[in-house]
């Protein structure tokens, strides 16, 4: 990392003190986790005193299987695997509350006049639906990426002006890129001769896993590893 | 007295000039445009789970697949993502043949996108002429990978192979007479370097070309000039990049500003706008066919005096070359391994972004420590310039819609996903 980006990085945080928390990032990229209730004054500060003047990206992710391996070798060794994944029901997010570092929104800031970036990551908190505060009206070009969000990722956008689905069909049921979401989806189309227009029905395909997730602690990433969990408990 | 109301207009999603898939709903006033509305979305194909469930390597051709007509410069936002996690500097040669492929790339977009505006506003003649230097484009396209646009050509760690040394060529047919078919063939008698140093020989002619037909012709102008105009502070608040931004005045080019591969050798200039409208934006996209002709022609050269390796050498990666799989049970199980399960990628979050034809194109990519990435968001230009579209054509005349989409470049593959 160089030194303009820990200038910078200082800068940030000493002007919001804890609402904000330096993340470690491996590839010198400068993060920060930002406090979900502080985002929009953040947000607007960011904005006009530290010259980040565009919003490139605002991306919903789920944590939910993050760090989980789908094939671990030692059970499969004894039984065998199939590739067949057994299919759970569908799936209506009727939880009380999620993990509160489940959902987050995660916004790549750009300054054009300073040539500088920055990634602010904000998690939704355990409600369900999560929600997270719209920065719409700091950046206008949220609009669209946040509806994406919401449509992905069942995340609200309060203050959002028209928070729509935006990718999914209309009338579409669920949050498809949410990882309890089967790839494969809940329902597929066909064209039905007595209704005389295309149904919906119940999807047919078997989910098929045919490569399976499996997590190394690979020995050439190790003192990288290393060096990067000793910066986090640092910072 | 008639009680005067709106009316709403849905145009697409099947309208030639919608670009693909685009369906906009639009609320006029008589001629004019007081709100649209696009509904996108028909070409989803949930590209970024498709590639949450997939090896890495595995997921290299659905980036060609999204914005369709600049197919390399997808796979090198994304092959850059996965070098960035992994930690890897790929041979200074591939660095300059994915610069080259690039530019090329950039010329097939321009010309796409030229030829579809032209004929959305009335030139035909356009069309033919742009998708004529298409053609040899895609020639090299094919020469490298094998086809002429799903390329797949970038991989993590390089290029998937060198340039090769003869180029394909036509061959006489009940269509084609043999004198037609010679005629095709001369410059494709050399090497690839050599066909892409005519072509850069020849092409600035072509755009002078298509600057006398258009440039200054009355109905163009009448058709581009002050139509969809956008003041630089809305560019950058509405989160415009590429030639929407710098048609706005800003000069803002990430192959300047955050060069990546070995753009900071190359010598070129930003062509910037003045007045923010479809005008400029003509202008500077038809500037920037010439500027991606000079470093072409500086790739070609540089590329030609400096043989080297394309790839890097680590097969926990990069798979071995065939040859030395028929003797040698390490480099088999390396293969086995990388095709099977792929290789891991350090945890870590990582966002490359390229300055792709139609702007900023950015990867950011979420990895666990997996053979998967664990998220992929595809940051696609389009996206937010389509998002500022009812912005653009306000109070303008339904004409004028055909004139926005042309200049924002749509393509619905990148949008959609």
């Amino acid at each position: 990392m160089t030194d303009r980006h820990e200038t910078q990085a200082a800068r940030i945080a000493e002007r919001f003190g804890d609402k904000v928390a330096r993340v470690a990032s491996g590839c010198g990229e400068l993060t920060f986790e930002v406090d979900k209730d502080a985002l929009l004054e953040v947000a607007t500060a960011l904005r006009d005193d530290f010259g980040y003047e565009q919003l490139i990206d605002v991306c919903g992710v789920d944590y939910l299987t993050y760090g989980k391996s789908e094939w671990k070798t030692r059970e499969a060794t004894d039984s065998g695997y199939s590739r067949g994944v057994i299919r759970e029901d569908v799936i209506l997010d009727e939880a009380e509350s999620f993990d509160p570092k489940r959902f987050a929104a995660v916004y790549h800031l750009l300054s054009v006049q300073h040539n500088r970036r920055v990634r602010l990551r904000v998690y939704a908190g355990a409600d369900n639906p999560p929600v997270i505060p719209s920065v719409v009206d700091v950046w206008n070009a949220a609009n669209w990426f946040e509806r994406e969000a919401f449509d992905l990722y069942g995340i609200l956008f309060e203050g959002h002006p028209d928070l729509r689905r935006i990718l999914t069909d209309y009338g579409f049921i669920g949050h498809p890129f949410r990882k309890d979401f089967p790839l494969s989806g809940n329902v597929e189309v066909h064209y039905d001769a007595e209704k005389g227009r295309v149904a919906y029905q119940p999807v047919s395909i078997e989910p098929r896993t045919l490569v399976p997730k499996v997590i190394r602690d690979d020995n050439r990433y190790r003192d990288e590893l290393h060096d990067l969990r000793d910066a986090a408990s640092d910072g | 007295m008639a009680e005067i109301q709106n009316f709403t207009m849905n145009f697409g999603p099947q309208h030639p000039a919608a670009h693909g898939v685009l369906r906009l709903v639009l609320e006029m006033d008589g001629e004019v445009i007081q709100k649209a509305d696009p509904h996108v979305g028909l070409l989803h194909r949930a590209t970024e789970k498709l590639a949450e469930s997939k090896p890495y390597n595995q997921s290299v051709g659905y980036m060609d697949r999204l914005d369709y007509v600049s197919m390399m410069c997808n796979e090198h936002g994304y092959v850059l993502a996965i070098e960035k996690l992994l930690g890897i500097d790929i041979p200074e040669r591939a660095k300059y043949i994915r610069v080259m492929f690039d530019e090329i790339t950039r010329v097939l977009n321009h010309l796409m996108w030229l030829g579809a505006h032209g004929l959305d506003i009335g030139a035909m003649t356009m069309f033919l002429y742009c998708f004529r230097e298409r053609e040899d484009l895609m020639d090299c396209y094919e020469a490298v990978s094998g086809t002429r646009m799903h390329a797949t050509y970038y991989r993590p760690g390089g290029v998937y192979r060198d340039l090769p040394d003869s180029m394909p060529k036509y061959q006489a047919s009940k269509w084609r007479s043999q004198k037609d078919v010679d005629r095709l063939n001369a410059a494709r008698e050399g090497s690839l370097l050599d066909f892409i140093e005519a072509f850069t020989e020849k092409f600035p002619g072509c755009v002078d070309q298509y600057e006398t037909l258009l440039t200054n012709n009355r109905i163009w102008k009448q058709r581009t000039v002050n139509i969809g105009v956008v003041s630089p502070e809305r560019a950058l608040n509405l989160g415009f990049t590429g030639p929407m931004l710098r048609g706005s005045g800003i000069e803002w080019d990430l192959r300047k500003k955050q060069p990546y591969a070995v753009y900071d050798k190359m010598d070129f200039d930003i062509p910037v706008g003045v007045n923010g409208d479809c005008y400029d934006r003509y202008l500077v996209r038809v500037e920037e066919m010439r500027q991606s002709n000079r470093i072409i022609k500086q790739c070609v050269d540089w590329l030609r005096a400096n043989p080297g390796p394309v790839m890097i050498d680590d097969h926990k990666i990069v798979p071995p070359k065939r040859i030395e799989m028929k003797d040698d049970m390490e480099s088999q199980i390396h293969h086995f391994k990388l095709f099977t399960e792929g290789y891991s990628v350090p945890a870590g979050e990582a966002y490359a972004a390229v300055e792709a034809p139609k702007g900023e194109f950015g990867v950011y990519m979420i990895s666990d420590g997996a053979n998967k990435p664990y998220r992929v968001k595809v940051r696609a230009p389009g996206f937010s310039h389509l998002a500022s579209m009812s912005e653009m054509v306000e109070g303008h005349m339904l004409a004028d819609v055909v004139a926005v989409i042309g200049t924002q470049d749509i393509v619905f593959g990148e949008i959609d996903r």
